[in-house]
């Protein structure tokens, strides 16, 4: 048997309380494919695995036309608090990555078949000017430990298509992504 | 034009403004709000109308009055609301009034949910309310194909003068993908039947009552004939991989582009899967299908729904083939390994046969 | 022989009514109600710039008495359509003409709605307290006590509730701007009718917004009565449930009727 969509496509999901900006980086990280073209998709907490309490969004990035927008399992999960912590860690795929805002998870994963990184973006975001970064945060970690996508092609979405009421805050996001980036840099 | 990342129900919206539509009228419903919120201000700021309703009802009912007019009209819904505008679809219809409709479909049956299903299949197919007629239904699965498709609408409405209905489901509804936008449209004349006043003319006078037998016969086989031209002309597919199809998936909208990812998969596997995507949902792309039909050995349809288009598939191979079934209903959306489990047991049985 | 020059034209049919025979009964004043409104359009010379919304019910066929572009709406929904007519055509006049089971009964929502939003069209309310064109059924408007075909005992209120005064119940919102109540059971109130009508009409070309004009009308046959007995009726019985007068008149609209 073939290992289905084996490095041609990434699933993304990021999950956390609304006003986290986990729709936005989804999007972000979906603007950011689309600009480096890939196929994209992204679609909102919309489907069998929607609950209450918390927003999630799921992006998928492919060399290939996609199909099922759907991710089940994700090879990626950014996980901003600790409901979205129950929820995806089981659901990672073997050799996944898990992505932990530990400033608000005080949890940790204890499987062995995926990597998980703890990074506590909210204190992160905080000292760089605004916990609403923290999204910006777990992004550059993620791009950074599953390189997708080069992080420039986030900064670069960041440019095109932070909202126009939100481009005062364009220096903290690029920062955040850096920031978050390093971490892992640090840690390899 | 070049490529934005855009939300299918907002895509929709655009793609109305850019095809002429000059008025919407409709009424708050998940998953195609977003649809009816982006309306909101972008047909205000073009100087067009749009208008919030008090009901379904009373927003497909203004539909009827503007598309009297002979202005490019909408309006949009999900499955319950799609089905309080029964009654005036098919007085739309019976009028011979251009227009476009969209439905959003949820789960059901009754208040359900808001997640995607397709169980409006027999709904927006076999008669979209009282009466023999049948709308041309329209069934996108990508953001891309909702754009083009909402353009396709307004222009078959206005060439058939006849009902055009957009049927996706909530995840194309509320997914964002890279699409491009249409070229703007110019408005089309004001065609000759509309009622603007009886200036200069003897009156236009659109009604759907023909209270006489032979009259209302006659009228039915108008319609009947016009249905005729557009079964004819207007049947639409996608096919990937039929050539050398053993078993042949079928599935439309969401689960079409989900049993895409299985066929790709099987394929993978060595398995000879071939995938049949109809994007007309009436007429049915049954001259195609039947075809297929002959040079394989199995179907498969696939549909979120108990099995709705199953019935115009059976017609349309009409015993050639087995025909089998996966659904997953009320709101449930298919995996594309489950759908390969499928494959792969019906596969395995076809070799079995032989 | 009366010479010529002296002959002068005293009646004839309104040029916004067709030549077509009407299918109402012996005595129903829709008939009266037609020509009051084909009168005022032809006076104010709107005949070529209005459209005319029918109703289901014993006026379904308006659309082919009128001289005018028409259309034919669902039961109840005339006010839906002409909504959506008059804001594609705004420079228009958008006219429903509706029985009392179309616009109080399956049409209720659509007529408050209307007038909630000021929509500027008019209505003409043919209020002859039941369905004419199924039988003879009781309507919200049917008198206490009225035997109808689905009330053969006569209005139960305990039941089926008051009669719907609908003039009274639209004149509480601010988006209507005239709503009067006339009757056409004699030759005065007719007049006060017409010219109701034509202030309803103005009221629109002006855009000060919804207007409507109530018509106490009969209903011989489903009432088993003559005409001259329904005449009689709706002055004995209709007018104490259904009082005459002017519900709203907007100041606006004032100016306009006085």
């Amino acid at each position: 048997m073939n290992n289905h969509n084996g490095n041609d496509r990434t699933e993304f999901v990021f999950s956390g309380f609304g006003g986290q900006g986990v729709m936005f980086v989804g999007q972000l990280l979906a603007y950011a494919a689309m600009d480096a073209g890939f196929n994209v998709t992204w679609i909102p907490s919309y489907g069998p695995e929607m609950r209450g309490g918390t927003a999630h969004c799921t992006t998928i990035v492919s060399r290939k036309p996609i199909g099922s927008p759907m991710s089940p399992r994700p090879h990626v999960a950014v996980v901003l608090n600790l409901p979205s912590f129950t929820r995806y860690e089981p659901l990672v795929r073997e050799g996944g990555l898990l992505v932990v805002n530990s400033a608000l998870v005080s949890l940790t994963s204890h499987r062995q078949d995926m990597r998980t990184l703890d990074i506590p973006a909210t204190t992160i975001a905080e000292n760089l000017g605004s916990v609403r970064a923290a999204n910006m945060v777990l992004l550059g970690a993620a791009l950074t430990a599953q390189p997708a996508l080069p992080l420039a092609a986030a900064h670069s979405a960041l440019e095109a298509h932070l909202p126009p009421q939100h481009r005062s805050l364009l220096a903290l996001n690029h920062a955040a992504l850096d920031a978050g980036a390093a971490v892992v840099l640090e840690r390899l | 034009m070049v490529k934005e990342l855009l939300k299918g129900n907002v895509a929709i919206a655009e793609a109305a403004v850019r095809a002429g539509c000059r008025a919407y009228f409709g009424y708050p419903i998940t998953p195609q709000t977003e649809l009816l919120e982006y309306l909101s201000s972008r047909m205000i700021a073009l100087g067009r109308v749009f208008l919030q309703a008090e009901s379904e009802v009373a927003a497909i009912n203004m539909v009827y009055g503007a598309a009297c007019t002979g202005a490019r009209v909408m309006t949009s819904s999900s499955s319950p609301g799609f089905s309080l505008m029964q009654e005036g679809l098919s007085y739309i219809a019976a009028s011979d009034l251009p227009c476009v409709v969209v439905d959003v479909m949820r789960g059901g049956p009754g208040l359900g949910n808001i997640l995607p299903s397709q169980g409006d299949y027999f709904q927006v197919t076999r008669s979209a309310g009282h009466g023999d007629y049948h709308p041309i239904v329209l069934a996108p699965a990508t953001v891309q194909e909702a754009i083009d498709m909402t353009v396709l609408a307004f222009d078959l409405a206005d060439h058939y003068r006849h009902l055009v209905i957009l049927a996706l489901d909530g995840l194309i509804g509320q997914m964002m993908e890279p699409a491009e936008l249409p070229e703007w449209q110019a408005d089309p004349p004001t065609p000759d039947w509309a009622v603007t006043g009886a200036a200069h003319r003897a009156p236009n006078r659109i009604t759907s009552m023909h209270l006489r037998a032979d009259e209302s016969e006659a009228y039915n086989q108008h319609i009947q004939r016009r249905l005729e031209h557009i079964r004819a002309a207007e049947q639409r597919s996608i096919e990937m991989y039929t050539d050398d199809a053993e078993l042949l998936v079928i599935g439309f909208g969401s689960a079409g582009r989900i049993a895409a990812s299985a066929v790709e998969m099987a394929r993978e596997d060595g398995l000879n899967v071939g995938l049949f995507r109809p994007q007309t949902l009436y007429p049915f792309p049954s001259d195609r299908l039947a075809e297929l039909a002959e040079q394989v050995g199995a179907c498969l349809v696939v549909e979120m729904n108990a099995g709705q288009m199953l019935d115009d598939v059976r017609l349309a191979v009409s015993g050639r083939a087995p025909v089998e079934f996966f659904g997953r209903m009320g709101g449930a959306i298919p995996l594309p390994e489950e759908i390969l489990d499928t494959i792969e047991m019906l596969c395995w049985s076809l070799h079995v046969v032989e | 022989m009366i010479p010529a020059a002296e002959l002068e034209r005293v009646y004839e049919r309104p040029e916004s009514l067709t030549a077509l025979h009407t299918n109402y009964c012996p005595g129903c004043t829709h008939g009266v109600a037609h020509r009051l409104v084909a009168e005022a359009l032809d006076e104010l010379e709107l005949r070529e710039q209005t459209i005319l919304v029918a109703p289901v019910g014993c006026a379904v066929f308006a659309y082919e008495y009128f001289n005018l572009d028409g259309c034919e709406a669902a039961h109840g929904r005339a006010p839906a359509m002409a909504t959506g007519i008059k804001r594609l055509l705004p420079d228009r006049t958008v006219l429903t003409y509706q029985g009392d089971g179309d616009l109080a009964s399956i049409g209720i929502a659509e007529i408050i709605h209307a007038a909630a939003r000021g929509e500027p069209i008019t209505t003409i309310f043919v209020n002859n307290a039941i369905y004419g064109m199924t039988g003879g059924q009781m309507a919200p408007t049917s008198l206490p006590n009225q035997r109808t075909t689905s009330s053969p005992s006569g209005r139960d209120v305990a039941l089926t509730g008051q009669p719907l005064r609908v003039s009274e119940m639209l004149a509480t919102l601010p988006g209507a701007a005239y709503i009067v109540r006339r009757s056409l059971h004699d030759p005065a109130n007719i007049r006060k009718a017409k010219k109701a009508i034509l202030t309803a009409i103005q009221v629109q070309q002006r855009g000060l917004g919804f207007s409507m004009v109530e018509l106490l009308s009969t209903c011989p046959t489903n009432w088993g009565m003559t005409p001259a007995e329904a005449l009689t009726w709706v002055k004995d019985h209709m007018l104490s449930i259904y009082p005459l007068g002017d519900y709203k008149v907007s100041d606006a609209a004032r100016e306009l009727s006085a």
